[in-house]
């Protein structure tokens, strides 16, 4: 019993752990798997078309606006040496054909510095730009982010033509710097619809996850309900397997192993059937010729006083023992009707301190060496037989292995919850059960002591004792009194049938 | 000493029953079958009939329903088994007690005894003869008419009827029962006790699902009335 409750709290402890495993349930981690993905996927998306549209807009403005400054560049003649004078006008005028951008003409030559605008030198350009435009005739751009502002900042070297095939700069450098807002506003506009785009979708995802997570988890919990049927013994429990999945060659498994385990359990009872059929037959057997030899072991007690002494002895020896043998074969066969669940309760009320002491007075246990403490009144529904098999064999057992006095006592007990119990308490005055010997007590042909290789009884008296308090709905339980002592206690719980009895007469 | 039929198929057991018997005083007659058994009846008259209930062709519920049919000669069952049906069975067809097999002769001579034995309930001052309703119970005649007409009762419904009506309205536990009418020991088979009254009830109510005569006190027992 206690063990049973230790198991319950442990079974408790394990539904606690199992409540905060479920928080991130399967069903979680697989919705948040899928967010994962989506985000990670629609993230790489929105990335990559970012990148390849900012690129494809800015590189347009750029071949567009270094293209045109270009064009402008040749086309306008430059008088060598540069003069000073004029030489603004010129940039005013190839700054006004900006394109696509409006943008600010600087020019250097040596130490000459002149632009369209107000100063004559930019701050936007770098010295990388300049040591480009001396490195490269056809001229070259980079962009600059200055305070926050895109630039586009061009350098396009003025050449003059020295033979058909070479080109020969002339040491006049022109710059072009154009602001690109507007490329930045497009681009930031795309971030926008990008990030508008992602989060509504990734919204959407949940849908479809939900409904994978669903398809995912409804064939587990078919899955677990069928383990749990399994596990409560039906045994012909099987998932119907749809589709092709590995949830279905799952379920494909789990059935095969059902089948097997169905198979391997069948045949274990079939073997224990067999078993337990053969010891019922036996002992069935054994009656018919023991019921012949029973009936004529009188007339062998009697006439054994008459032959020869060795024979007389013989005689009453085959006696002695196939009146033993009658006992075992009868407590043989009470087992097995047990073991096949054969035995019925043939149930009766009856007045619980009469029917102990009617045990008693039967077996003529009525001397000292039996204590009784069996308060009047008590009434409870037993099998009287049964009853009778339980006490005598508790009272026979203390005994012949305890000692005189041997107390029998009854009291009835409340359980708050349940039923209350009658107790029954058969305690000797011998040396006890040894404390290894006590699991073993109830055990089929078990010896507490080693060197009795046969005692009185059948050796099967205290197993019919459980079974029949088993068979009552109670409990048996044997241990050792502190003054020394075995003490067997019987709990049956007391079913109060009386008060609708009561006044149903006729 | 009374005389025994024995009906058993098994040589050793029959032979050692009627051996055992025997011994005790008791003249034995034995059969091997239920028809050879039945045969011997009215040459031997016996005072009791011990009846296998395992036979081979025809079974020891049959004989003893073909037994009944024309006598109320004392039934005691041996029994292969103590706890199946068929002691009930058998116990419906009629017969007034059982044994379960192997027995000691003087446990099965104990059985004859209380079997046979007439109830001592004829105190001084008791009427031979009472009604009840429309039973007539005639306590030194051991006969039993109902509105005239004579009950034919096997010994252990005779001496039921006999030992409730003795004190009509008193309870009766089955225990108390099995004790007082069968003398067997306190603890013994409850459903003797059952089937008797319901035989007993087929024969001397009107309406055997509302019994007036032998009501039953459920948790408790037994009684007999009030009319």
């Amino acid at each position: 019993m206690s063990s049973g409750r230790g198991g319950g709290g442990g079974r408790g402890g394990g539904g606690g752990d199992r409540a905060r495993v479920r928080a991130f349930g399967l069903r979680t981690r697989l919705l948040l798997a899928f967010l994962l993905v989506a985000a990670v996927s629609a993230g790489t998306t929105a990335a990559l078309t970012y990148r390849e549209a900012r690129n494809s807009l800015l590189e347009t403005a750029q071949d567009t606006a270094v293209t045109s400054f270009r064009d402008h560049v040749q086309q306008t003649g430059f008088s060598l040496p540069v003069q000073e004078e004029g030489l603004e006008e010129v940039l005013r005028d190839i700054a006004r054909k900006g394109k696509p951008h409006p943008w600010v003409v600087f020019a250097e030559y040596g130490s000459l510095r002149a632009s369209s605008g107000e100063n004559p030198v930019s701050t936007v350009i770098t010295p990388e730009l300049r040591r480009a435009a001396r490195a490269k005739p056809h001229g070259s751009f980079e962009r600059v982010v200055k305070d926050g502002v895109p630039y586009l900042t061009i350098a396009m070297p003025t050449v003059f033509k020295a033979s058909p095939d070479s080109l020969l700069p002339s040491g006049l450098v022109l710059y072009a710097v154009m602001r690109m807002t507007d490329e930045q506003v497009n681009v930031d506009a795309l971030l926008m619809a990008g990030r508008d785009g992602a989060l509504p979708g990734l919204a959407v995802s949940l849908i479809p996850g939900l409904i994978a997570a669903r398809s995912v988890l409804r064939p587990v919990r078919k899955l677990r309900e069928a383990a749990r049927n399994m596990g409560s013994g039906r045994l012909d429990t099987r998932i119907p397997v749809r589709g092709s999945d590995e949830l279905a060659d799952l379920a494909h498994t789990f059935n095969e192993s059902a089948g097997q385990l169905e198979c391997s359990v069948r045949e274990l009872r079939e073997a224990e059937e067999r078993a337990r059929r053969f010891a019922s037959d036996v002992s069935h057997e054994l009656r018919t010729p023991l019921a012949g030899m029973l009936a004529v072991t009188e007339v062998l007690d009697e006439d054994a006083d008459g032959l020869d002494a060795d024979t007389a002895r013989a005689v009453r020896l085959v006696s002695a023992e196939t009146g033993k043998l009658a006992v075992l074969v009868e407590d043989l066969m009470e087992i097995s009707r047990f073991d096949a669940r054969a035995a019925e309760l043939n149930a009766d009320e009856v007045d619980v301190a009469e029917a102990i002491r009617k045990t008693l007075d039967n077996r003529h246990w009525t001397d000292d060496r039996i204590r009784t403490e069996l308060p009047d009144g008590i009434r409870a529904r037993l099998d009287p037989r049964r009853f009778d098999v339980v006490i005598a064999n508790l009272v026979g057992n203390a005994l012949r292995h305890g000692g005189a006095p041997v107390t029998v006592r009854l009291r009835t007990e409340a359980r708050s919850p349940g039923p209350p119990v009658l107790i029954t308490d058969v305690a000797d005055s011998g040396p006890g059960i040894r404390p290894e010997a006590l699991p073993h007590i109830f055990d089929r042909f078990y010896k507490a002591d080693a060197a009795r290789t046969r005692s009185a009884g059948s050796g099967l008296g205290l197993a019919i004792t459980l079974e029949n308090v088993k068979l009552h709905g109670g409990t048996i339980h044997a241990g050792n009194r502190p003054g020394g002592g075995a003490v067997f206690a019987v709990e049956i719980p007391l079913h109060s049938e009386d008060a609708e009895g009561e006044g149903a007469g006729g | 000493m009374p005389r025994v039929l024995l009906i058993e198929d098994d040589p050793s057991v029959r032979e050692g029953v009627e051996l055992g018997l025997r011994r005790r005083g008791h003249e034995v007659r034995a059969a091997a079958t239920g028809e050879a058994g039945l045969a011997a009846m009215a040459e031997f008259r016996p005072d009791l009939l011990l009846l296998d209930l395992m036979l081979p062709g025809m079974n020891g519920v049959q004989v003893c329903r073909q037994v009944r049919e024309q006598s109320q000669l004392p039934i005691i069952m041996l029994t292969a088994r103590g706890d199946d049906f068929d002691v009930v069975i058998g116990l419906e067809a009629g017969a007034d007690d059982y044994i379960v097999k192997p027995a000691r002769p003087e446990v099965i001579e104990a059985r004859i005894r209380a079997v046979l034995r007439r109830l001592d309930d004829s105190g001084p001052g008791r009427p031979a003869i009472v009604v009840y309703g429309e039973l007539t119970v005639d306590r030194v005649g051991l006969t039993v008419t109902k509105a005239g007409r004579p009950l034919a009762l096997a010994p252990s419904e005779l001496k039921l009827l006999l030992h409730l009506s003795a004190a009509p309205e008193q309870v009766f536990s089955r225990q108390q029962l099995l004790e007082h009418v069968w003398g067997h020991s306190f603890h013994a088979d409850a459903r003797l006790v059952d089937a008797c009254v319901a035989r007993l009830r087929g024969k001397i109510e009107d309406e055997v699902g509302s019994p007036r005569y032998v009501q039953t006190l459920r948790g408790f027992g037994y009684r007999f009335g009030p009319l």
